[in-house]
Formats: structure tokens, sequence, C-alpha cells
């Protein structure tokens, strides 16, 4: 038996250990914002915040989660959070937008460790998440957007 | 069983072996056909103490020069990865402590034991993972280089983070990250032989005078 | 075990009412993630017409008949309703429509349809139409209530006034009456000097769901009860199973069950990572006797060996053999060969089947021919059509992947889903192993291109053969492969174009842009080649041969304006360009290159402007030819499906198919050429002309040109 908490509520899991947290979220808990890409740490649609640091959860056994903090794109706040997701929307970042929970929870993480982040910052945190609609010049722009709001 | 990623201060490097070689190759000499190591008693028979060195560290070579050491060894700031030795995908770079950048450090992917992944890829059978997963200093590293020059810099306090030749062996015998290259996971081909072995060459290397390869 | 008999809670059809087409009203249910999002909309909402529907909330919302993935017709479809009703941008919203290929038919391919980059093109008069149908509804409603004359009704930014009475009123007040009222024959529509929402840069619709998270696409849906179906596909196109031993599968806790359908064998279990371990743990033998044992290589030889065989001629002006022996020529030649390449959408293929109490089933899923994928499943499931409903999804992503005819993913989910014996929901998923092994590529083609230059200088002749599979299937002429070279838009007065059918197992299928991905490279990088071969400017060169173009030029002309083109480039960087019309959208870029950490190049910026007549929504189309740039771009510097020796497929997941990351992504520039010309498609056309940018860029920067693709691999041989 597995227990975490997910988006601040106490979960437990005692199914497959071995199930990656991904597909718990996704088929147990039904919080399907977090998605599924590539299933092998590629493609960055599956982010999540473990204990405060992103995480892919595609490659994150639930056995290792087990007294963890969770945060999903349903659960993620703050003003990180929400200056990245007013930025998106002002430059209407998205297209198919399916890839896009990945890029805000990759976001947000950057943006708490690194409130004014450079281009090369922004390549750094950012390169792990696919884009197949390659929204890349716009999310690079919001990034900075998103700074720049929560200034002063 | 658990462990948490609260080590968030450790971190990552090595990753997948590919089946499709996008890149090429870094030139290494590479005994690739060898899975075992010869024992370092087996040196007693090079009469010459600098030449049975030079010998005992060209065995050891097998290990170090091997893609699972050279990977988290490069010459850059981005690890490789595979049997191939190409540049890490996804693109992930150095950081403080090696450990990667923030957004994106080791942990974001790595644990702290190669994770199993199931029913993905043929060529992606587990992410590989350590307590201590991080990149060598740039000073260590050994990507591009010949054995010989490899060797002179482990031998180098200024290029080998400042051991003794003790705490060298030492290192090389018991480090827990090194003793990974041993079981890398499933999907990826470990160094040859043991970590006492390894440890064992290492250790005869110095006592009789860590002479190094000509090249 | 075997699977459950556990019928769903599901609440059968009721019918809709009276006033629109024959539209099926789905009932509300608890959260579209459990239900998936009906198609239609919200059955409260008060039908003016197919197309247009208005809630006591005064709400507007418009049903599209194209899916939205990423392109825009949510927003694009909407904006044409909203202008022609006076409506505010606010109240605007948009969903899905129904599957029903008479009512929501392409009017560019005569059945429902989303491809092409017709959306807009298509449904521009249709949408201003059903938008100005619905205003004269609600005035005409207002008129009745108010007893005042309709003429005197004003309406703006989604308010009704008549300015004698002062009396005021939003739409959801009208919105039941006037869905009672006849529609008018012939609505009149503005003048477009008089628009005040085409051409401006509204938000889009989708954005808000698609960064918080709860946008729900397929992949989301998740009823009780639920059924989670993955197939084991061979290594091999056009292999079958011979026989397969489900022993272990069986052993894994989650599995419910196991079977042999046509295209693989399936496995069924409770939650997606029990069917995954289940797939992992089947042991199957495949029968390779019809497979192709060819590697990519093999073919590629295969193929250039046609170039000197008689083709299929889609082009012949002038004499080009006569041109050729004229005395003083320079000539140039040239072979380039494509690889096959994935459209690796970022949702991989999926399906959801739910049964209703009265046997009928619904279907979720995001297909671009939604009609056909109906006909397929109610063939398989053994239903009547009526009794198989199709509601699209918002789906991640596409690029031409999930336009298909014959629905041959529909075949394998249904046939996933038949077999099961459907009494549970189903989700059939696709992991994306799946999607790079899956097929319908772009198909691999060889081009062998000839050009003459006479004396003077002048292009006097071109010959261009082009071996690779017809997409259409066709065993005569395919224009889909000779597109944009068949029509050479440069002024050359010998001219020759052939091409060759090649059959092969591996289905071939459109790739954003279609035949362009390939023509547009083949022609602009050899006619930059000659350019260079005779010391002329590639923009100065292009812009002569133009001049019965003048839509090419006008935006290689912007291009190189926006570029400052012929300044000084910075020390290591090279420039190039290239223009490509599409779907009758031209598009010219410049870009700037350097030798990147790879040895590749790094594409450091793009220019690009584009015309596409009116500029519905400014904002879309930049984003359409930033996303073009980035797909085509990724493409030709990374990507490859290849077939290892024996005809394995080599690639497998983003690892080793590459998707272009934000650190490859070049700065990109977009302008507009403003236009009256009836408005054309921007999904596919920003695809085209950047790979010939980059290899001209290249090509002038290093001396090497671009014979195969993708270039990292030419760069690391």
């Amino acid at each position: 038996m597995v227990t975490f908490t997910l988006n601040g509520q106490e979960r437990t899991f005692d199914g497959d250990a071995d199930t990656p947290l991904l597909w718990v979220i996704r088929d147990f808990e039904k919080l399907t914002g977090t998605k599924y890409g590539c299933g092998v740490a590629q493609c960055g649609a599956c982010t999540v915040h473990l204990d405060g640091m992103p995480r892919r959860s595609c490659v994150t056994p639930i056995s290792m989660v087990d007294g963890s903090e969770v945060i999903t794109i349903e659960g993620i706040s703050g003003k990180e959070a929400d200056a990245v997701k007013t930025a998106w929307a002002g430059l209407d970042v998205p297209q198919c937008g399916y890839c896009q929970s990945g890029q805000v929870m990759s976001a947000v993480a950057l943006l708490q460790m690194v409130p004014k982040p450079t281009d090369a910052d922004i390549d750094g945190a950012m390169a792990g998440n696919i884009c197949r609609c390659a929204t890349y010049h716009r999310i690079r722009a919001a990034i900075h957007n998103a700074a720049n709001s929560m200034e002063g | 069983m658990k462990f948490k990623l609260a080590f968030t201060g450790v971190a990552a490097a090595c990753l997948f072996m590919t089946a499709g070689t996008v890149f090429s190759p870094i030139s290494v000499a590479q005994d690739a056909g060898s899975k075992s190591l010869r024992p370092a008693s087996s040196f007693q028979s090079i009469a010459n103490q600098e030449q049975r060195s030079a010998a005992l560290f060209q065995e050891a070579g097998k290990v170090i020069q091997h893609p699972r050491c050279i990977n988290c060894h490069p010459a850059t700031d981005r690890p490789l990865q595979g049997a191939s030795m190409h540049p890490h995908q996804p693109p992930v770079f150095r950081g403080d402590g090696g450990m990667g950048l923030p957004g994106m450090q080791c942990t974001t992917c790595h644990s702290a034991e190669n994770t199993p992944v199931v029913g993905q890829a043929d060529t992606i059978k587990s992410i590989p993972g350590n307590p201590a997963w991080h990149l060598a200093p740039i000073e260590m590293a050994w990507a591009g280089k010949t054995l010989g020059q490899i060797c002179q810099q482990i031998k180098d306090p200024a290029r080998n983070g400042g051991m003794t030749m003790d705490k060298l062996v030492e290192h090389m015998a018991h480090d827990e990250l090194v003793g990974w290259g041993w079981e890398p996971g499933a999907g990826r081909e470990p160094v040859p032989g043991t970590q006492a072995e390894f440890g064992e060459l290492i250790k005869a290397w110095v006592d009789t005078g860590a002479a190094c390869p000509a090249s | 075990m075997t699977i459950q008999d556990i019928s769903t809670t599901r609440r059968g059809f009721i019918a809709g009412s009276g006033l629109i087409i024959g539209v099926a009203i789905a009932p509300k249910f608890a959260s579209a993630a459990a239900t998936g999002v009906q198609a239609g909309g919200d059955p409260a909402l008060k039908p003016m017409n197919a197309f247009v529907k208005i809630g006591t909330d005064d709400t507007v919302t418009v049903l599209s008949k194209h899916i939205e993935f990423g392109q825009g017709p949510f927003t694009g479809l909407a904006t044409l309703v909203a202008e022609e009703l006076d409506a505010d941008w606010s109240q605007m919203r948009a969903v899905h429509s129904p599957t029903d290929n008479k009512v929501y038919a392409n009017l560019s391919f005569g059945l429902q349809g989303t491809g092409g980059s017709s959306s807009i093109a298509n449904a521009y008069e249709q949408m201003r139409k059903a938008g100005a149908t619905a205003r004269a509804m609600l005035v005409a409603a207002a008129a009745d209530e108010w007893k005042v004359p309709g003429s005197e009704i004003a309406v703006e930014k989604g308010r009704i006034r008549h300015a004698a009475s002062g009396k005021e009123s939003g739409f959801g007040a009208f919105a039941e009456k006037a869905a009672l009222r006849a529609p008018p024959a012939e609505p009149k529509l503005k003048d477009p000097k008089v628009f005040t929402l085409i051409g401006t840069d509204l938000p889009k619709l989708d954005t808000h769901g698609k960064t918080n998270g709860t946008a729900i696409f397929t992949l989301d849906i998740t009823p009780d009860n639920l059924l989670i179906a993955v197939v084991a596909h061979p290594e091999h196109f056009g292999a079958a199973v011979k026989s397969f031993d489900a022993t272990e599968a069986r052993k894994v806790q989650g599995v419910v069950d196991v079977k042999q359908v046509p295209s693989g064998v399936a496995v069924y279990a409770d939650n997606t990572f029990a069917a995954l371990k289940g797939r992992d743990a089947l042991s199957i033998e495949w029968d390779l006797s019809k497979a192709e044992t060819r590697s990519s290589e093999e073919l590629a030889a295969d193929y250039v060996k046609q170039f000197r065989e008689p083709g299929l001629e889609a082009t012949n002006k002038g004499n080009v053999d006569d041109a050729f022996k004229a005395p003083g020529l320079q000539t140039v030649e040239a072979e380039i060969v494509f690889p096959f390449l994935a459209h690796a959408p970022m949702e991989p293929l999926d399906a959801v089947f739910i049964k209703a109490a009265d046997g009928s089933v619904d279907i979720y899923n995001g297909a671009q021919f939604p009609a056909m994928d109906q006909q397929v499943a109610a063939k398989i499931l053994g239903l009547e059509e009526s009794k198989v409903r199709v509601n699209t999804q918002l789906a991640g992503g596409s690029f031409g992947r999930k336009a298909q005819f014959g629905s041959p993913y529909m075949q394998e989910a249904a046939a996933v889903y038949a077999a099961s014996g459907g009494n549970r929901p189903l989700k059939h998923m696709w992991t994306r192993e799946d999607d790079i092994r899956g097929g319908f590529y772009r198909p691999m083609y060889a081009h062998r291109m000839r050009g003459a230059i006479n004396a003077d200088g002048q292009i006097t002749a071109w010959e261009q053969v082009i071996v690779g599979q017809s997409i259409m299937g066709k065993a005569d002429l395919d224009p889909t492969s000779v597109e944009g070279a068949s029509n050479l838009p440069y002024a050359v007065p010998n001219l020759k174009v052939t091409s060759h059918n090649v059959n092969l197992v591996v289905p071939p299928l459109w790739w954003r842009s279609v035949g362009h991905t390939h023509t547009g490279f083949a022609v602009e990088t050899f006619v930059d080649e000659l350019f260079q071969k005779i010391g002329r400017d590639p923009v100065e060169g292009r812009l002569a041969l133009l001049k019965e173009e003048p839509r090419h030029a006008g935006v290689l002309r912007k291009a190189a304006e926006m570029a400052d083109w012929g300044s000084k480039v910075p020390e290591g960087r090279s420039r190039g360009v290239a223009v490509v019309e599409s779907f009758n959208t031209y598009v010219g870029q410049v870009v700037e290159v350097s030798i990147g950490p790879e040895g590749a190049p790094r594409v450091h910026k793009v220019w690009c402007a584009v015309d596409c007549g009116v500029a519905v929504n400014p904002n879309v189309i930049k984003a359409q030819m930033e996303g073009g740039i980035g797909y085509g771009l990724g493409a030709v510097l990374f990507d490859a499906v290849t077939l290892g020796k024996g005809g394995r497929i080599v690639q497998s997941n983003f690892h080793d198919y590459r998707s272009i990351r934000i650190n490859e992504m070049p700065d990109v520039a977009v302008e507009i050429i403003k236009s009256s010309e009836k408005p054309s498609g921007v999904g596919e056309p920003g695809v085209p002309p950047v790979g010939p940018a980059v290899a001209n860029a290249w090509r002038r920067l290093t001396g090497a040109p671009v014979r195969q693709l993708p270039i990292v691999n030419i760069v690391s041989a």
C-alpha cells in the first residue's frame, strides 16, 4: 500500500507497485490533465511536481512516491502558476494543447527556481518538453512575460 | 520499497541504449568483445614493473573507456548516451555540481535506482538510476581522450577531484556510482568483470608505480 | 478470466428539437472526462440552424464541422459566425458538430472532413451565412415581441436595440422564439469593408482549457468500468500473426483477456499499465512471408533504378530533350532521396466505445473523416449506421495522420471492441511505439533533377523525375506525387516532369503539406543551385522568373525585405531563401543558419511572409506559420523512419525519431500580405519552404548540397 498526497489530498494505492505515477493519476485518480506522450521520459507531457520538483510521472513507479507530495496541473497554484497561465492565455500559446499541461508544469518549476530566466535558462528547463505543434516560439515569449509580470 | 526524491542535490547523466545510431560514435580504444577482466595476479608474468603497471591500466581501461563510464565523463557540458555514445536525448546539461539545470535536473527523470520501463520502446528497457547520479566534473572529462591521456589525468589531483592514490583506489573499488557500471539496468551492457576485480587492477597499478600506457 | 458482463449506465439518446436538421441531442453527463464530450453541444441551447446555437445565458455556440487539433477552426469558424451575427467575441463558444456527411460536409470534398488546409476556405461563406441567418431570426423575434419594424432594429456586440423605443436585449431572451422562426432564404452578408471581427487578433476560444488541464481529449475519457485495450503489432510491414502464447500475459494483474484481431494480438485490461505489461508478456511468432524485407537503403537503390525508365507524364512543355542538346550549355544534375516520415502527433491514435442501453454505440475519437469512421465501425460492429454515433473530440495534433480514407485505424479499434464482446466501455490506444512504427508515413521519394543554362545565363530546360508511392493508391499519375513540380512557378521554356509509382506494403499517407514536403524541397534547392552556378542572387534570380506569378513574387519580396536581404550576415552564418505555394497559399521564407553543436545546421531566425487571401484571424495565421516552420524544420534536420536489415522498423519513440525541441527552434517573424482574395488555408503551407531554405543556406555555408534527408544523418555520417 502506497500513501501519498495528490494536490493536497491524501491518497492510497494498493495495486501493482510498478505502476507508473502517470497511470495512477490518470486511470485511478481520474485526473486527466497530465498526459501520456511517450512513456520513456522523452516528451515531458506527463510532468508533475514531486516534492516540489518537476518529475516525469511516466518513469516514476508509484512505489517511489510513498510519503511524497504530488502536484498536477489541476492542483498547481501560487504566483508563478498564476503568472504562467495568464501569460499562456495572453499569447494564445496552445495549438492542439495536448502537451501544454506538461509545458506549464515545467515553466512554473523554472520560475520557482529562476524568477527571471534568460533564453538559455528557458532552453535548459524546457528542452525536455516536446510540442509537435512547435509552439516553442510563444512558450519562450510567454515565460518571459510571466517573469516580467511577477516583478514588483 | 521506498525512496524519496528529496535528494534533489543528486543527479543524472547517462541514458538509454539505442538501436538507431543517429550519431557517429566518438572514437575510443575499446575491446568491445570482452565481457571479463583479467585478474591483477595474471600480470605477474610481465617482469618489467613499469610495463606491468601500464598493462594493468590498459586492462582497467576496458572499464574506464566503456560507454557506461565515458557517457558521464563527457568532454562538453552535455552527457552522452547509449552504446553509440551520442549526445543525451532529451538535451540536458551539467548545471551546478553536475546535477542538471534548474527545471531539468537529473532527478526530473532519474531516480535512486534503475527503473524498469514496461511496454514501451524495445531499445529503452529501463531508466538508469543511482542515489549519487550526476555528471563527473569537466576537469575529469574522458570522452575523446586516449587511455594514456586519461591515465595521466586520473593521477593528477588537479584533475581527479583532489584524490590521493589511496583514495583513488578506494573510489574505484567501492564507490557506489562507479559500481553502477556493473549493474546498469535492463537493456544496457554492463562494464566488464566485477568492481572488485577492477579495484584490484587499479590497486595493483598504483602499487606498481602507476605507469601509464603510451597512448 | 473473460471480459465481465457489466453494462454501462449510459442513457439512451433523445431526439433533438424540431428546427435543426436531424441532429440528435445527447443527455448531459456529470463530467466530460467520465463520458467524453458529446458532439453538438449542450442540448439546452437553442438551435438557430445546423451551425449556430444560442443559450438563454446569451452565449453563442458554433458547431464546428471541422476537427480542432490546433489549427484553429473553433476560433476561425466562430469568427465568421460572430461577424455576421454581430455578436460580442466574449459570448462565443465552439464545439464539434455531430457526424453527418451531408449537413456537415466539407464543401470542397462533398463529405465531412478536415484536411487540405480547407476549413476556412470552404466554410467562409457558409459560416457567415449561418451567422447572418441567426441574426435575422433574432431580429425577427425581437421585432415581433417589441411590435416594431425589424428594419429599425440594430444589432451590435451581442445587443439587440430599437433606438426609437429605447428597447434593448441580449440574444438569450429571444433564443427560444428565434429558433422557432423560419430562416431567411438568402441572408444578406456584410461588405468586407465593414468587418469588425474578421481580420482582427481575437483570442482563441480553446486556450484556457488547454492551459489549465481541463480540455478533454479522447485519451482522457475514463468512464467507470472502462476496459483498456492495446494491440501487439509486428515490427515488419505486411507481417501477420502466425501463432502466439498468452500464458504469461494472462498472469499479469489486471489483464482481463487476450484475443487475436486482424492487425495483431489485443490485450484487454482494467488499467493502462496492466495492458502494457500484458502486451509485453506476449510471445508472438510472426509470418513474414508477405512482409517487406528490404531495408530503406535497398528500397532507395530500387527507386533510383527507375530514373532511367519511362515514367508517367505530368508536364511536358516545350521540348526538353532538344533543349538539352543545344550547344554551349551548362548542365546541373541532382538526385535527392527523401525518407519515410511519421507524423507523430502528441496524442497517439485512440478511440473510446460506449454502448447505450438500446444497443447503440457512442464512439469518441478525433478523426478527420468522422463519417467514414462511423461507416467502418457500424459494419464491424454489425450495427446500422444510425446506431453508431461518432463524437469528434479535441485531438492532440494530427498533421494528416488522422485523415484516412477507409479508416484503417478505426478498423483496428472497432475490431478490438467487437472482439471484447462490447459489454464494457472500451478505450483502444496506441503507444508512441505503435505510432512511430504504425506506417501511413509520408512516403519515401527519390527525385532526379536536370537543368540546363544557356550562354546568357538563362535556365532553358528543367527535367524532373519523381519516384515513390502514390498516396492516393493510383496506378496512373498521382497529382499529389508531382504537385509543386508539375506546376513549376518559374518561367522555364522547356519543362518535363514525370513520375513512377512504387508499390509497397508500407502504407502511405499525406503528411502536413503532402507532395510539397518533397517537391518543394527538390524544386527550391535545385533552382537555388542553378542560380549559384550562374552567380545569380537567389532572390533576384527567382523574381526574374516569377513575372507571371505575382503572389509568389509578393511573399518572396516581403520576406527578403523583412530579412533585409543583402545586408551583412554575422560571421559564421549564411542565409537561404525559398518560396512555395501550397493549397492556394503562398509562403516565402528567409532563414539564417550556422553550424550547430552537433555539426548539423543551427537555424537562428526565420523571416516568413504569407499570402492567404483575406486574413480571418492574423493571430492564428501567424501561429500556424510558426508551428509549420518548427514542424518542417524538425523533420528536415532530424527525422526518418528507416527499415533496417531484413525490413525491421528501426525507430520507435522520440529518442530515435526526434522532434524539434525549444532549444532548436528559431526565432520566427511572420508578416501577412494584405489581400482581398478569397481566404485560403494556413495549416500546411508554412511547412514546405523551411527545409529548402535551410538546405540552401547550408550549401552556401559549407559547400555541401543536401541530397539526402534528414540532414543530421549526412553531417554525422
